[in-house]
């Protein structure tokens, strides 16, 4: 890895990158501030600058500090506090197929009740605890996204649920999506190639897009179509209507299954039936027969493996280096990222066999990157979270609920996403100006008091006293000299905490990272 | 309410000064609210095919009444369709009064069954082969053909149907809180995005928001402070308070009527695959309360209503037969509703079929005989006067067809 990371920044000669400059020494920087290049950095690689991220930096260079972020110790510990937190949420208890036997049971005695009464009473306890797994999945991912060490990292993840997104409330998705989350989670800065096999042979996924409809001779292309479209080449990536049904037919087969049983082969498909958690492969209802695919001939007789190997060549295909490049570089760039930065980013992808830690690397090594700090306007998951991160600076909120409030009133709810192309990353589709409006009203409940964020979860729970503090440190020594002259001004004229809470976080400055 | 129209007739001055918008809706301007019903509301128990055996022998458990034969029957329209009777109080006198047709076997030729997917489809209005492009809605695309800058979306999030060139304000009113950010933070905040390029959108927002509030509370000379007053008097006058759908509607009347043209909003809650009920039970209160709140508009308007023009629309119908839970899943032909005061109403238009086994799409839904695209290109050019070039712009490849609903 290290020799790798090498390799890639030696091309850029000896300049190096622009924000860099100032920081050539790598040893740790003496002082509590940090400058205006430090918190723009953090902005960027974090979901939103505090003390600890501030502190992060002032320790180590900037370089080092990208590169932790880049490379995070898989030792690396949540705040206690935080972690038991996570660890109470009873989501947790039971590996996810099992989780999906038990819901799977309950809306079928649901279902067989006679009285039409009892009936909904019992779908709608079922419901309410089909609600409660997504929940718990959402609390855990923005606990993570508060308080991990590892900003980078939960970014990412944050990042790849939306580029192979699921929407939780097609089916039982909602006993998935915690599981489903974990998987792309642990490989967000791995392999491009192991989150397109960890997405497409999952249950979630896999229900999610129909593919468990797709059997030989009876061929459902939805799947086929989003793999090549959304999730590797793009939709200029290539492929013709001919290689998306080639490909349904070489993902026939792949599906679902969390019975006991297995379904009854031919002594000859027995030892090709493959089961991976909830996932199942059936040769039974496997297309054996030759594909061309993308110009490739699959031979016939093929099954999982196949499907495993199509993905791979997928996920190394030029166009997927090119169109995840260009949606990474979006996401952590700009609305429309210089073709030099993407270029880069996609050598950089293809030479490390699609290393996304390296194809990032690429990118905050460009040329490109510094002059794009700041400017990146936030989507309403980087407004929310980043809000709470700089008022409460590293305290643990104890409720996750108005935070999902305030997502959900934005329109960036997790799960939410209804259609597989995920939430839109770019400035136009969270600027409108009902979206700016509520955004402001968000920017007072959040400044405006605990809102809620300290108060447990239960009937008997009792709101922990607490004030959201933007005045703060992070405030004084870093944010402070980057706001304008209008945003000064208008703080001025505020006349309580609250209220320059509440301008701080409506600000033009707050709404970019 | 007759106050209010003296006073805008009579001293437009203190109006003028409070909104230089507001005098924006001249007389005659065609207002048009699209009113989408996502889950896929169950067209055969609103819009009753009482002539036909079939219907009843399908829905042993489900189907309404035959006019007279109950307390609950359905109300007899013609001889081959009759009204849920939750219905009774609030579209029957508008259908009478000749302002209210119902369109059945009406719909999408998407045939997925998906909600998202349909929803997605009917929004967007594009071919349904090709690419679909989620930056252009339909409704967005006919802002744009009438040039206008007076379209919005009373929903939380811009609705497919909006996105596009025209940048389209939304405003959700469903659950109206006077805003927490009041009018000397909004005057601070705007002051601090003056000359970035977020100004604009700033500023609209916050006009949007003080217009609504001030229409909404139907007293435009008091400041926002003064609140609610407006509201529950208006509602108070209408002995029930106004609630649900009822009171959005009330409020969406009221900025159509002063400011807005072209309107969005989506009301859920359709998707009745348990236990739906017949002429009583849970889909006829779910009619009643979308009823009350059409019947409500039309009255809010006041006289505006001669221009208007309601269309309620659902992404498909649903299976004819019911099924194992007393409900029924996801089909295919819809029926649309389209009202206003200058519809030419009183009938069931279009094309149709006798409802019998032979007539169900796939044997198992109705057919849609009325593509929506059609449709509503036959209903806008004959609104608007617009030019086959301007409908191609709005729905390209699409024939309109006028069936005579204005």
């Amino acid at each position: 890895m290290r020799r790798r990371s090498l390799l890639v920044t030696v091309g850029l000669g000896l300049t190096g990158p622009a924000w860099l400059a100032g920081c050539a020494s790598p040893a740790p920087r003496a002082g509590a501030g940090g400058d205006s290049t430090d918190l723009a950095l953090l902005n960027r690689v974090t979901w939103g600058v505090d003390s600890a991220a501030l502190a992060g930096m002032n320790r180590l260079s900037r370089r080092d500090y990208v590169q932790a972020q880049l490379h995070p110790d898989a030792a690396t510990r949540l705040p206690a506090s935080v972690q038991a937190q996570i660890d109470a949420l009873p989501l947790l208890q039971k590996p996810m197929p099992a989780v999906v036997v038990e819901m799977e049971q309950r809306r079928r005695d649901a279902d067989a009740l006679a009285d039409d009464d009892a009936k909904k009473a019992a779908q709608q306890a079922y419901q309410q605890a089909m609600n409660r797994l997504a929940r718990d999945a959402s609390t855990q991912m923005l606990l993570r996204a508060l308080y991990s060490p590892n900003q980078l990292q939960e970014q990412l993840s944050w990042f790849w649920f939306n580029h192979f997104n699921v929407h939780q409330y097609k089916s039982n998705l909602r006993a998935m999506v915690g599981d489903y989350q974990d998987q792309l989670r642990s490989r967000a800065l791995g392999k491009f190639r192991d989150l397109v096999i960890a997405s497409a042979t999952h249950a979630a996924m896999i229900r999610y897009l129909d593919n468990e409809q797709n059997a030989a001779n009876r061929i459902n292309e939805n799947f086929a179509r989003e793999v090549m479209e959304l999730h590797t080449l793009g939709v200029d990536g290539g492929y013709s209507q001919k290689d998306v049904q080639e490909l349904a037919r070489v993902l026939t087969g792949l599906g679902i299954n969390v019975s006991d049983k297995t379904p009854n082969l031919k002594p000859a498909q027995q030892a090709l039936y493959v089961r991976q958690g909830a996932t199942e492969f059936n040769p039974a209802r496997h297309d054996a027969g030759e594909k061309l695919v993308l110009g490739v001939t699959l031979p016939a007789g093929g099954g999982w493996d196949e499907i495993i190997e199509q993905l791979t060549r997928l996920a190394r295909h030029p166009s997927t280096a090119r169109h995840i490049s260009q949606k990474l570089a979006v996401y952590c760039v700009a609305d429309a990222p210089p073709p030099a930065l993407v270029e880069r980013m996609s050598r950089a992808f293809t030479a490390s066999d699609g290393d996304i830690a390296l194809t990032l690397q690429a990118m905050f090594d460009a040329p490109e990157f510094a002059p794009s700090l700041a400017r990146k306007f936030k989507d309403p998951m980087h407004y929310v979270v980043s809000a709470v991160r700089l008022a409460y600076d590293g305290r643990p909120i104890l409720n996750t609920a108005p935070m999902l409030g305030w997502l959900n009133r934005l329109g960036e709810g997790p799960y939410n996403r209804q259609t597989p192309d995920g939430y839109p990353l770019i400035e136009a589709a969270w600027s409108s100006s009902g979206q700016m409006g509520t955004r402001f009203e968000i920017a007072r409940a959040i400044g405006g008091g605990s809102a809620g964020l300290f108060r447990p979860e239960g009937a008997s729970a009792v709101d922990v006293p607490a004030f959201p503090q933007l005045s703060n440190a992070v405030y004084h020594s870093a944010l402070a000299t980057t706001l304008g002259e209008r945003t000064r001004a208008a703080l001025d004229g505020a006349t309580s905490p609250q209220e320059w809470n509440a301008l701080l976080l409506a600000s033009p400055e707050f709404m970019f990272r | 309410m007759q106050r209010r129209h003296f006073l805008r007739g009579a001293a437009a001055l203190p109006l003028a000064a409070s909104s230089v918008r507001l005098m924006a809706a001249a007389k005659g301007t065609p207002r048009v609210l699209l009113v989408f019903l996502r889950g896929a509301y169950d067209a055969a128990s609103l819009l009753v095919p009482v002539g036909s055996s079939f219907y009843y022998e399908q829905r042993p458990n489900i189907a309404i009444a035959r006019p007279g034969s109950a307390a609950d029957a359905a109300i007899p329209l013609n001889a081959e369709w009759a009204l849920n009777p939750a219905l009774v109080d609030s579209m029957l006198p508008l259908f009478e009064r000749k302002q209210l047709a119902f369109v059945p076997f009406a719909g999408t030729d998407d045939v997925s069954r998906s909600h998202f997917e349909t929803q997605d489809s009917i929004e967007l209005g594009q071919p349904l082969t090709g690419q679909r492009d989620f930056q252009s809605g339909f409704m967005n695309r006919l802002a744009k053909v009438l040039g206008a800058r007076d379209a919005i979306a009373f929903t939380d999030q811009l609705p497919l149907t909006f996105r596009g060139a025209v940048q389209v304000p939304n405003l959700a009113l469903a659950n109206l809180a006077k805003p927490s950010v009041d009018a000397r933070q909004a005057q601070l905040i705007a002051g601090m995005y003056q000359g970035s390029p977020l100004a604009g959108s700033v500023r609209e927002g916050f006009a949007v928001r003080d217009e609504a509030m001030r229409e909404i509370n139907g007293n435009p000379g008091a400041d926002m402070q003064g609140g609610m007053v407006g509201e529950m008097a208006a509602a108070s006058r209408n002995a029930i308070t106004a609630k649900g759908f009822e009171g959005e509607a009330r409020r969406i009347a009221r900025l159509m009527r002063e400011r807005y043209h072209l309107g969005f909003v989506d009301v859920g809650g359709w998707d009745t695959h348990v236990g739906q009920g017949a002429g009583t039970g849970y889909l006829a209160n779910r009619l009643a309360e979308l009823g009350k709140g059409l019947a409500a508009y039309a009255d809010e308007m006041g006289p505006a209503w001669s221009d208007a023009t309601v269309v309620v629309i659902s992404e498909f119908g649903r299976t004819f037969k019911e099924n194992g839970n007393r409900g029924t899943d996801h089909g295919h032909g819809s029926v649309y509703w389209v009202l206003g005061g200058a519809v030419r109403g009183g009938r069931v238009l279009g094309e149709q079929v006798a409802v019998a086994p032979g007539s169900l799409f796939q044997n198992r839904d109705y057919p849609v005989l009325n593509e929506y695209r059609s449709m509503l290109g036959g209903l806008f050019a004959r609104l608007y006067g617009l030019s086959p070039a301007q409908l191609q712009q709005v729905f390209a490849g699409a024939g309109p067809r006028d069936i005579g609903l204005v």
